[in-house]
């Protein structure tokens, strides 16, 4: 009985395991980016991930590369991705890492079939089956790996990007970067009505200068933070609409009831001290620029 | 019965809700407050929901009705101490209780209710002698 792919594959890899090795190494320092890697590391990932390829293979054939058997070939590939992509290297050249095994396999399966050419064509296909999805599999980690750097690289942006800054007695003000979603805005929200408790702040500027656009969505929002606001005592004022933004405002159809605006957000400070009790007065002395303050009772 | 209890001060009235509102207890109230209102003459109603974790659409209607009804016999109410979580759910909710002044503790809401009555007429010290009742 003439020996199944599955059989035969672990027994050339048991056989010519150096001669692959040496092959498969040679193939990837050739294609290496310059100052990556050096070829002793090369060479050690290799070689580890062949051994436990032929483990693998003699332990439980070739077709359940999901299962428990291959777990310590994964867990390889896992490690090489995940270095791989935290290191900046594209996805094709991290699969590359495994499909340039290819070559040096076909090549061993070749020379080990001699000359019977349906039998090297099973070969040849039971090998690619299995790099084909090891090949997925790394690159599915790799995948993962950047999203998981992604997600957190946005949630660092969120707790950035919304500070509460306190600018007087009393007024609060919140300088909006970005755009304003549901998550931040939620975020928004929270640590707001958080500072309202915290200093006991009647007045609160929502400055949105740095909102690039408001739609009808985004104005949902800010109305939201409003009215929670609003239930808590506070009174809110919106700073820093541009002119282009107050026109996409109005065309949409936004309502935003009474809610005070200012074009920016000295107006809006000055409107916040008045409501506090609080008068800006300049000085009669003109080499002393700055305005004195009084405060008044109300 | 169980009931709410409703504090005089001076010209106003402090209620503090610290259990869950149901119909019973809520329309108690609105008949208590009603009433004290009418004997005291009060202008304002203070409603302090600080010790509320939870508030539903319910409670929400409630005090929406109490701040009409106050506004019918010309006092004023605020609900004073919303906790934050409390008012992102209402929020969520789509109740933004228009109608209803809110402050964020006791004291700034007998400062918001005596600027109040001083713009609508004589301004009147809260007397603390007269205390709670």
């Amino acid at each position: 009985m003439p020996a199944t792919p599955s059989r035969r594959l672990p027994r050339v890899l048991d056989e010519r395991f150096d001669e692959i090795l040496a092959a498969w190494t040679k193939e990837q320092t050739n294609g290496a980016k310059p100052g990556t890697a050096s070829e002793g590391d090369i060479r050690a990932r290799c070689s580890e991930l062949l051994s436990a390829m032929r483990k693998a293979l003699a332990s439980s054939g070739a077709d359940d590369v999901q299962g428990p058997a291959w777990a310590p070939v994964r867990d390889v590939l896992q490690r090489v991705s995940f270095i791989r992509a935290q290191q900046g290297f594209t996805p094709s050249e991290t699969a590359t890492f495994v499909l340039s095994l290819k070559r040096p396999l076909f090549e061993a399966l070749r020379a080990s079939a001699g000359n019977d050419a349906e039998a090297l064509a099973t070969d040849v296909w039971g090998a690619t089956e299995v790099l084909d999805r090891l090949a997925l599999f790394t690159a599915e980690v790799y995948m993962k790996t950047r999203e998981e750097l992604i997600a957190r690289q946005s949630q660092d942006m969120l707790e950035l990007s919304t500070p509460v800054v306190k600018l007087w007695e009393g007024v609060l003000a919140l300088p909006m970067i970005g755009t304003l979603d549901s998550s931040r805005t939620q975020v928004v929200m929270e640590s707001l009505l958080q500072r309202i408790v915290e200093t006991g702040a009647d007045v609160a500027i929502l400055d949105i200068t740095g909102v690039p656009t408001v739609d009808t969505l985004t104005a949902q929002h800010l109305i939201k933070t409003v009215t929670a606001a609003r239930l808590m005592g506070a009174e809110c004022i919106i700073s820093g609409i541009r002119p282009q933004i107050a026109q996409t405002i109005v065309h949409l159809g936004v309502d935003l009831g009474d809610i005070v605006t200012k074009a920016t957000l000295a107006d809006a400070f000055k409107l916040a001290l008045s409501r506090t009790g609080t008068t800006l007065v300049r000085s009669r002395n003109g080499a002393n620029p700055t305005g004195s303050l009084t405060t008044t009772p109300r | 019965m169980e009931r709410i209890p409703i504090l005089r001060m001076g010209q106003f009235l402090l209620v503090t809700i610290q259990v869950d509102m149901h119909d019973r207890l809520a329309l108690t109230l609105q008949e208590d407050l009603t009433s004290r209102i009418t004997e005291h003459g009060s202008r304002g109603v203070l409603i302090d929901i600080s010790s509320l974790e939870i508030v539903d659409s319910f409670i929400g209607r409630m005090l929406a009705n109490i701040a009409s009804i106050a506004r019918v016999l010309d006092a004023d109410t605020v609900v004073v101490g919303m906790q934050p979580a409390v008012a992102i759910t209402l929020v969520e909710l789509g109740l933004s209780l228009p109608g209803v002044r809110t402050a964020l503790n006791v004291e700034k809401g007998v400062a918001l209710l005596n600027a109040a009555v001083a713009s609508s007429g004589a301004m009147l010290e809260v007397d603390d002698a007269d205390g709670e009742d």
